[in-house]
């Protein structure tokens, strides 16, 4: 049985469809990623599968007791808000200080228990959100654009954890990345998603499928295709209507 | 004569547990930036004493119940969307003007109405004290046993989602504690100071503060100081005492501004 499953969503947001017909599934220790440009939808789709946001139409299901490890996109937290490290991966449940320092050691931020939130770095910052959403010991981490404002090295020292801890709790990961060479080679499958899922498979046959080389290989002057062999390109538009993509 | 016979040691009270509630309550005011609504439900207290004084109920029972309705419906229009800002905006001036008018259409009755717009500590009855420590009490105790998932929920939506927790109801037990306070603080400080009592104390608080929860706790030991320095200051000077408490919190915010200067500078 799946953890999550979506059964054609349907979501609208301020009069615009953000998802429509999306069929959405992810088993137990799969490694999912979903990509697509700008606005397509795709951390829609997150907040969604954890019941976010409202749907127009179509459902969701949950396995009963799914413990979910959530890593948003931007965590903005308010300067009137005192927090220390060690107060926040407490939240909503407490956690012995073995843990929490456990934790942070394991996400390669030993030493920043006492320090503020707000005074972390982008790259400390993405670190601690990763070991809060571990310490629940979930069975599906969901990552929403986790890198985003971290340099390269730090991007992929970032994905290298994230393996660590797949393999540590052998928990399903589900991420939106538009970092197409790093994420797509260490995925069991990638969705690739613009309002509708556009095509879906194994890295291999998604980067080949038409549908994904009309968003990202030439939608983009083929600046993101650098990463990909081009033997193969396919020029003709003809497989799916892309309608306000790039 | 029993101690509690003496208005002083009741209003002392009084203020206190209105300062003790309102101050850990603050905090959350403060965190989501809810200002305004506290405005809006604090300012429609004015209607409901006029409803109050209308149909012959207890004050407290008018208040909690148009502080309520204020409050739930300002709930419902933020959930869907509105510019809150500017809503809420409307309904609290409109919520004031509307309690203003009504309490002059009262029939025969010769109404203070500054007892209700800044009020009026020294007249409280063992009555009004056994309902705003009730009222207290009842914030006290719904903030310690919610207080993980309020957390969560303020500090962002979609973590409090991923936990199993949903930041609306977490949303709509904040706005019902709000009304409480707002009950119970119409006798001490009046409808227009209340917005005083819940984020002057908690603003203080944030300087010295390094966890949410010594930050709650500082809230409600600083409201409660103000609480009774205003009281007692207000004796001295023969001010109003409700204005003069607001004045003593706002006092020791300056001071905790200047303190936290020293401290940036010192090390």
């Amino acid at each position: 049985m799946s953890l999550i499953s979506a059964h054609h969503i349907h979501v609208r947001q301020s009069g615009r469809d953000v998802l429509s017909h999306v069929d959405f599934s992810i088993d137990r220790g799969e490694i999912v990623t979903v990509v697509g440009p700008n606005g397509s939808g795709k951390s829609t789709l997150l907040q969604a599968l954890i019941g976010a946001i409202p749907l127009a139409s179509g459902h969701i299901t949950r396995a009963p007791g799914l413990r979910i490890g959530y890593v948003p996109q931007k965590l903005h937290i308010d300067p009137t808000l005192p927090m220390t490290v060690c107060r926040f991966l407490d939240l909503p449940v407490r956690v012995t200080d073995a843990e929490a320092s456990a934790a942070l050691i394991e996400a390669g931020v030993a030493d920043v228990g006492s320090r503020q939130m707000s005074e972390l770095s982008g790259g400390q910052f993405q670190r601690v959100l990763l070991a809060r959403a571990v310490l629940g010991k979930p069975d599906i981490l969901m990552l929403d654009e986790a890198t985003q404002g971290l340099d390269q090295p730090g991007s992929a020292a970032f994905y290298r954890q994230i393996e660590a801890v797949r393999t540590h709790l052998g928990c399903a990961v589900l991420m939106v990345s538009h970092e197409l060479h790093v994420v797509m080679s260490a995925s069991d499958r990638v969705v690739c998603l613009n309002g509708h899922v556009c095509c879906e498979g194994t890295p291999e046959v998604v980067s080949a499928a038409p549908a994904y080389r009309e968003l990202f290989g030439t939608g983009t002057g083929g600046a993101l295709a650098l990463y990909r062999h081009d033997h193969d390109h396919d020029h003709e538009h003809h497989h799916h209507d892309h309608k306000g993509a790039a | 004569m029993t101690l509690m016979d003496d208005f002083l040691v009741r209003a002392a009270l009084a203020a206190l547990g209105t300062a003790l509630a309102a101050g850990a309550l603050g905090c959350f005011v403060v965190w989501r930036r809810m200002a305004y609504f506290g405005d809006a439900t604090a300012h429609a207290a004015i209607l409901g004493v006029a409803l109050a004084l209308g149909f012959s109920v207890s004050v407290f029972a008018g208040v909690g119940l148009v502080a309520l309705a204020m409050a739930l419906l300002i709930f419902a229009l933020t959930g869907r969307g509105f510019a809150a800002d500017t809503v809420l905006g409307v309904l609290a001036h409109g919520a004031l003007a509307a309690g203003l008018v009504t309490v002059a259409l009262i029939p025969g009755a010769r109404v203070d109405l500054d007892a209700y717009l800044f009020g009026d500590v020294l007249t409280v009855s063992m009555g009004d004290l056994a309902v705003i420590w009730g009222g207290a009490g009842l914030v006290g105790v719904v903030l310690w046993s919610q207080w993980s998932r309020l957390l969560t929920a303020t500090l962002s939506p979609e973590l409090a989602h991923a936990a199993g927790i949903d930041p609306r109801r977490q949303q709509l037990i904040l706005t019902l504690l709000l009304a409480a306070v707002v009950a119970v603080a119409i006798k001490v400080v009046g409808a227009l100071l209340i917005t005083a009592l819940l984020i002057i104390p908690a603003a203080t608080a944030r300087s010295f503060s390094r966890t949410p929860e010594t930050m709650a706790l500082g809230a409600s030991v600083i409201g409660g100081l103000s609480a009774l320095g205003g009281l007692q200051l207000a004796l001295w000077l023969d001010t109003p005492v409700g204005p003069t408490i607001v004045c003593v919190a706002a006092g020791l915010f300056g001071v905790s501004l200047i303190g936290g200067k020293l401290q940036a500078i010192g090390r």
